[in-house]
């Protein structure tokens, strides 16, 4: 079985536990909707809600993702069945890649449901391209994935996991927290300048250092762990 | 207990205070900024060793993955530590410079922005060191995060390039004035050696640190005789 094989038989079993018992998914929507309620009742005026519409959406999924990225784990370390999970005939790589594709399915999931609802509580009038606007939700969703599927790895081993995931992480995905909620805004606003395609570029590139070093360090910390 | 390190130190102590009665008395003031213009001679040789001490981090880091010698953590541990108070010190010199130029103590520039960022990716290399007891769990863990945490490190350097804004690009010794090139050449000479006794003496704590958690040898077997 080569390697891409494994990866799609992992995230085949991530989703089918997924789907087993949905309680990751639908936490995560509740616990990113109630982020965009508690920023409404903050806010001072409406029309704020609307220019910091896009930054609301990612900082609603950043938080979102580090619950979902300390579960994705926290099942793996019951009843040692990490210690399992080295005996698998799957290579390290595949294991990683499998389940931050499942993050990244679970992730996107939730913007899908959480993000018409910003629209209406919001009252944020969509006028870009749509097309532009699902991918940057997938590169967003996949940024917050890659390191985030390895840093929950090594937290949910350490003392102080659930403080340690979101300092490890938040600082790492600046440039994809920018990117993605820059990105949101202009296409939300209208694109008349094109510049939703400059913030996808750095999305990919981002995507592209963090999944290739996270997926080549994972095995050395399975292993070491 | 090795001299060199300590003859170093104070090498780079006299050298710092040479280089900063030269900044402060000797070279001439900016032509533009007068004499706010000698934070030069600090901010900038902080700023350079801030991302080189890191790129020391990067090499200890690399070096355990690929040897697993607890030496090489002992210099990533070492590195990242005395990086950070550099880019701690680098964001004070910034700030006390910018008030004066800019009119504020902080401002949301790529350059000011990425450096804190260089610093809390680190910072949280650091937590996440203390956050297990295994000496070979913390340097797989603080090797692999020093190596993602070195990707902001470049992006620091580059920004004012990418990024133009308020803060001016990297100077040359073509921009900058002959007498102010070598007070700063000084002045980035005594950074050097300061940098090196840091690391080393840090290094040798994290070594000896190594030795005391260690557990004890076992007692040699008793000699059976017949």
């Amino acid at each position: 079985m080569n390697v891409i094989r494994q990866t799609f038989e992992v995230l085949r079993k991530e989703l089918l536990v997924e789907w087993r018992s949905p309680a990751r998914v639908s936490g995560l929507f509740f616990f990113a909707l109630a982020m965009l309620l508690m920023v409404a009742f903050a806010s001072p005026t409406e029309g704020i809600l609307r220019t910091q519409a896009g930054g609301t959406l990612w900082i609603s999924l950043l938080l979102a993702s580090t619950r979902s990225m300390d579960q994705s784990w926290s099942t793996e370390m019951e009843h040692g069945a990490a210690e399992g999970m080295l005996l698998w005939p799957v290579e390290p790589v595949a294991i990683y890649y499998g389940k931050a594709l499942a993050n990244t399915a679970i992730l996107l999931a939730v913007t899908v449901a959480i993000f018409p609802l910003m629209v209406g509580l919001y009252d944020v009038p969509v006028r870009g391209d749509l097309s532009m606007l699902a991918a940057i939700a997938v590169m967003g969703c996949a940024a917050l994935a890659a390191p985030g599927t390895l840093y929950g790895l090594i937290t949910a081993q350490a003392r102080g996991a659930s403080v340690l995931l979101p300092l490890l992480m938040f600082p790492l995905v600046v440039p994809a927290l920018l990117a993605a909620s820059r990105g949101t805004m202009v296409v939300i606003e209208g694109d008349p300048m094109l510049q939703g395609s400059s913030w996808l570029s750095l999305l990919v590139a981002f995507n592209a250092i963090h999944w290739s070093l996270s997926g080549l360090f994972f095995g050395r910390v399975l292993e070491d762990g | 207990m090795p001299k060199w390190e300590h003859i170093a130190g104070l090498l780079g102590l006299i050298t710092l205070i040479v280089g900063h009665y030269l900044g402060l008395f000797w070279a001439p003031p900016e032509r533009m900024m007068g004499d706010v213009g000698r934070l030069f001679y600090v901010h900038v040789p902080v700023a350079m060793f801030a991302m080189l001490v890191f790129c020391v981090a990067f090499v200890g880091a690399l070096g355990y993955l690929l040897t697993s010698r607890m030496e090489a953590d002992w210099l990533n541990e070492a590195a990242i530590e005395v990086g950070v108070v550099m880019n701690v010190l680098l964001l004070m010199l910034g700030s006390i410079w910018g008030k004066p130029t800019w009119g504020v103590w902080w401002t949301w520039d790529p350059r000011l922005t990425s450096a804190t960022v260089m610093l809390l990716t680190f910072v949280g290399v650091i937590l996440l060191r203390q956050a297990t007891q295994s000496p070979e769990k913390r340097a797989t863990w603080s090797a692999v995060a020093t190596v993602l945490a070195f990707v902001n490190v470049p992006v620091t350097y580059m920004s004012v390039k990418w990024w133009r804004s308020i803060h001016q690009m990297q100077s040359t010794p073509e921009t900058v004035s002959e007498p102010m090139v070598f007070v700063f050449r000084v002045n980035l000479l005594a950074m050097a050696l300061l940098m090196t006794w840091f690391i080393a003496r840090r290094w040798r704590i994290a070594k000896h640190r190594a030795m005391a958690e260690a557990p004890a040898p076992l007692p040699p077997a008793p000699q059976v005789t017949s």
